[in-house]
């Protein structure tokens, strides 16, 4: 079984439906492991040596977050700019995450419709996404599709309920490392794999 | 031959005072009770090593009284007198007044004339200022609703000592009818000899002297003085002042200690008041002191021996009769909680200004010799008992009062299921709970100091006067299902004892508790407390901050350097607490503590650099790498 970190960054977990629900789906894996930032360093105090050594015991790791100003919350960013250090994420020498998988799990306002050219944001959630792909890239890390709850403001209770169902779901397939590699290169979101 | 005589006395006195008081004190008796013990052990009837001169000591010593009214007036600003005024004239009204005639018709009933009951009443109707005021400042009482209450009444008492000395001879005339009464007014000096309405003018303008030279003259005077820089001559121009203001409202018949008392109200706004008060404070407690030993002194035992279940009865009835017109009042006045009760037993003793008034009236031959003798003993007797009444409230009654209210506070709040207890709300415990508050949570807050209890409750706050120490407190206040028990009292062993009780008994409740330094949070720890909070480490860290800025840092570097090093902390506190549990047999004695502390802290910083944090922020590797991949690309 791959060993899943996952980055969660909410907050205000207690306002929150979707993120909450998703979490409670799948926090109780044995081989997932929660890491709640703003639960965890509510002063933005990160522990740097800890958070690296999280990253060591796991093989894929999940930044779950909701979608703000088309990117993610602060304490996300303040997480890359900490833990990921030159000569060890990335640079001649930073290999040590060499091999590792990340899947950005997100969920937005507005619907899939919209993030398209024509649509209100005019841009697709994986360009908006190449921020966070190519970081994965830098650190040498395989950058997964997106999973992405979309329409976050209007979406009714039984369809959160199917979303969370959906992600034990991807959990389960890249826990037992089930993953067509072709198929997956071809998808936008990885909720298109699973359908 | 004098002068030996003198320091002879002054010897005795002094060594009385010394031995005494301390000896009192040492059994949580007030030092008033010290002093009257020391008054009889040196007095004719115990060892006798003074003898009827103490009447003339006491005499001197009243003058400690007068100080006393000074040094209360400085602390008296004229508004919050102003304030009062209600309750000086209301409640000391009205005490004056029912507590004379209860008394004088009970002395009708022991079948005096009514003209005698008439002035029995009103010699005892008054309370001891000396001794109430006294317990009042020892126990930090005089901010207390009550002990504000029983000022005011002292105030009004002391007015009425004026009009009482005018009376007394009117009442004499109704002894025997014939000219006595003529002979009588002739004696009478100052204010008392005049009609009504001249009293009244030559009072007001005596008042008016002393408002005007205090508030436009004495700060001139004080000036030139103090630029003197000597401080003895300082000391002189304050006892001079006094001592004049004394001798002017004798000579106009009314009481010096009002006068003193309206001075010092006057003065209590200058610039010179905290430099009056400590040099007058002094010499107001050695009188205050020698006056009450020369009450002690004093006390007529021989009487005493004569019939003293009689006497016993006589002050056992004049104290129970004042206490209960004086619970009435408070009662009606809105004392509640024991605050009635205490105010009750202050002011149930007579007061030394009936010494005067009983000596008076001998020579007004209002009363014959006996009389007055008896009611000297009987006035004396109960300024002696009055202490023991303190203490008898403070140990028996209050106890069961507050047993009984916190059942009756417990019902108000039984609603809440699961109650947050928050144990102290002073400077720590109003931050806590102020944020709970603003957070919408109920927060049963417990404080055990009951002027705090008193401002808070005026700001709305729910607060209830109780001691944690006490099982029952906390029972009462529902700590069985207590979501959270918060220990923010500075009284650090009482928090510890609290932890340690609710632990073993309720071990489910979560308790967070605020920690003088690293060994008491240790202490916590060990009892298993949920949370920790060391009072003064944020607060100097914060200003630690706010230093780093000053010293050039960004604010952002000084905020995470700060941040670092609280963390860096939390992990050194956890690796002194391993040490500390493992020999922390070895007493630390109280001083050494903090040094000890801080090399135990210190040891464990050594290797610590505050560098190693924020590495990410530092570009130098980088540059390093693009500098050299620069290179490589310019030999391609």
């Amino acid at each position: 079984m791959n060993r899943i970190l996952i980055e969660f960054a909410h907050p205000a977990i207690q306002k929150s439906r979707i993120n909450r629900q998703l979490i409670d789906m799948v926090k109780k894996l044995d081989y997932v492991t929660v890491n709640d930032l703003y639960e965890n360093y509510p002063d933005f105090f990160i522990d740097v040596k800890k958070e690296q050594q999280l990253l060591l015991n796991h093989d894929i790791i999940i930044w779950h977050h909701p979608f703000y100003w088309y990117s993610a919350p602060a304490i996300l960013i303040e997480w890359m700019d900490l833990v990921l250090e030159h000569g060890w994420a990335y640079g001649e020498h930073g290999r040590i995450l060499e091999g590792k998988s990340v899947l950005s799990v997100i969920s937005t306002g507005g619907r899939r419709e919209v993030y398209s050219k024509e649509g209100r944001n005019q841009y697709t959630m994986n360009e908006f996404l190449v921020p966070f792909k190519q970081s994965a890239n830098l650190c040498r890390m395989e950058y997964l599709p997106p999973f992405i709850v979309h329409g976050a403001h209007t979406i009714k209770n039984s369809e959160i309920d199917a979303y969370a169902v959906q992600y034990k779901k991807v959990l389960n397939i890249l826990g037992r490392g089930d993953i067509d590699k072709i198929e997956m290169k071809k998808a936008a979101y990885f909720n298109d794999l699973i359908e | 031959m004098y002068n030996q005589d003198f320091f002879f006395q002054a010897l005795i006195y002094l060594l009385a005072a010394v031995v005494s008081v301390p000896l009192a004190k040492k059994l949580g008796m007030v030092s008033v009770l010290g002093y009257l013990l020391a008054g009889i052990l040196i007095g004719p009837f115990v060892l006798g090593l003074v003898g009827q001169e103490a009447s003339d000591v006491m005499h001197f010593a009243e003058f400690g009284v007068v100080l006393m009214l000074f040094v209360i007036g400085l602390e008296l600003e004229p508004s919050l007198l102003w304030k009062m005024r209600k309750s000086i004239f209301g409640l000391g009204g009205l005490q004056v007044l029912f507590t004379s005639v209860v008394i004088a018709a009970v002395a009708l009933v022991f079948g005096f004339q009514l003209n005698r009951a008439v002035g029995i009443g009103l010699i005892l109707a008054l309370s001891s200022t000396a001794i109430v005021l006294q317990t009042l400042t020892e126990k930090g009482l005089i901010r207390n609703i009550a002990g504000k209450s029983a000022f005011s009444v002292l105030l009004f008492q002391d007015i009425m000592v004026v009009p009482i000395l005018a009376i007394i001879p009117v009442l004499a005339a109704f002894n025997a009818p014939g000219n006595l009464a003529d002979t009588q007014l002739d004696k009478l000096t100052g204010v008392a000899a005049l009609p009504g309405w001249a009293q009244l003018l030559v009072i007001i303008a005596a008042i008016a002297a002393i408002i005007l030279l205090g508030k436009f003259v004495s700060k001139h005077i004080f000036r030139f003085i103090a630029e003197t820089n000597l401080h003895e001559v300082f000391t002189a121009m304050a006892l001079l002042l006094v001592i004049g203001i004394a001798l002017a409202m004798d000579a106009i018949g009314l009481s010096p200690a009002l006068g003193t008392f309206i001075a010092g109200v006057v003065l209590a706004d200058s610039e010179y008041r905290h430099e009056l008060e400590s040099t007058i404070d002094p010499f107001k407690g050695l009188l205050l002191g020698l006056f009450f030993i020369s009450v002690g002194a004093s006390i007529n035992f021989l009487l005493f021996i004569e019939d003293p279940f009689r006497i016993v009865g006589y002050v056992l009835l004049l104290v129970f009769l004042k206490f209960l017109v004086l619970l009435v009042l408070g009662r009606f006045f809105k004392l509640k909680k024991g605050y009635e009760f205490l105010f009750a037993f202050l002011l149930a003793q007579s007061s030394e200004f009936a010494f005067v008034l009983i000596s008076f009236s001998r020579q007004s031959q209002l009363f014959e010799e006996k009389t007055g003798g008896l009611l000297l003993l009987v006035v004396t007797l109960s300024m002696a008992l009055s202490p023991l009444l303190l203490l008898f409230n403070e140990k028996a009654v209050s106890p069961i009062l507050a047993r009984w209210q916190n059942k009756l506070e417990y019902d108000d709040v039984e609603a809440q299921e699961k109650p947050i207890i928050l144990a102290g709300f002073g400077r720590f415990g109003l931050a806590v709970g102020r944020l709970l508050l603003a957070n919408g949570f109920k927060v049963t807050i417990i404080d055990n100091n009951p002027a705090n209890v008193e401002v808070l409750r005026k700001f709305g706050f729910k607060l209830y006067y109780g001691d944690v120490t006490r099982p029952q407190v906390l029972e009462n206040a529902g700590i069985a299902n207590a979501r959270l028990l918060i220990l923010s009292m500075a009284e650090y062993d009482n928090a510890l004892k609290v932890a340690e009780f609710v632990r073993k008994k309720f071990p489910e409740v979560k308790i967070l508790a605020r920690a003088k330094d690293i060994y008491h949070a240790f202490e916590f720890i060990k009892l298993n407390v949920n949370t920790i909070q060391r009072e003064m480490f944020n607060s100097g860290l914060e200003l630690g901050t706010k230093a780093l800025e000053h010293l050039g840092f960004a604010r952002y570097e000084a905020h995470r350097s700060a941040r670092f090093f609280k963390h860096h902390e939390d992990e050194v506190f956890m690796e002194l607490y391993e040490h500390w549990l493992e020999d922390h047999s070895h007493f630390v004695k109280e001083t050494r503590r903090f040094s000890e502390q801080l090399s135990e802290t210190l040891m464990a910083e050594k290797n610590f650099s505050i560098h190693e944090a924020d590495c990410a922020w530092d570009v130098e590797s980088v540059r390093e790498e693009a500098k050299a991949s620069l290179k490589i690309n310019e030999k391609k």
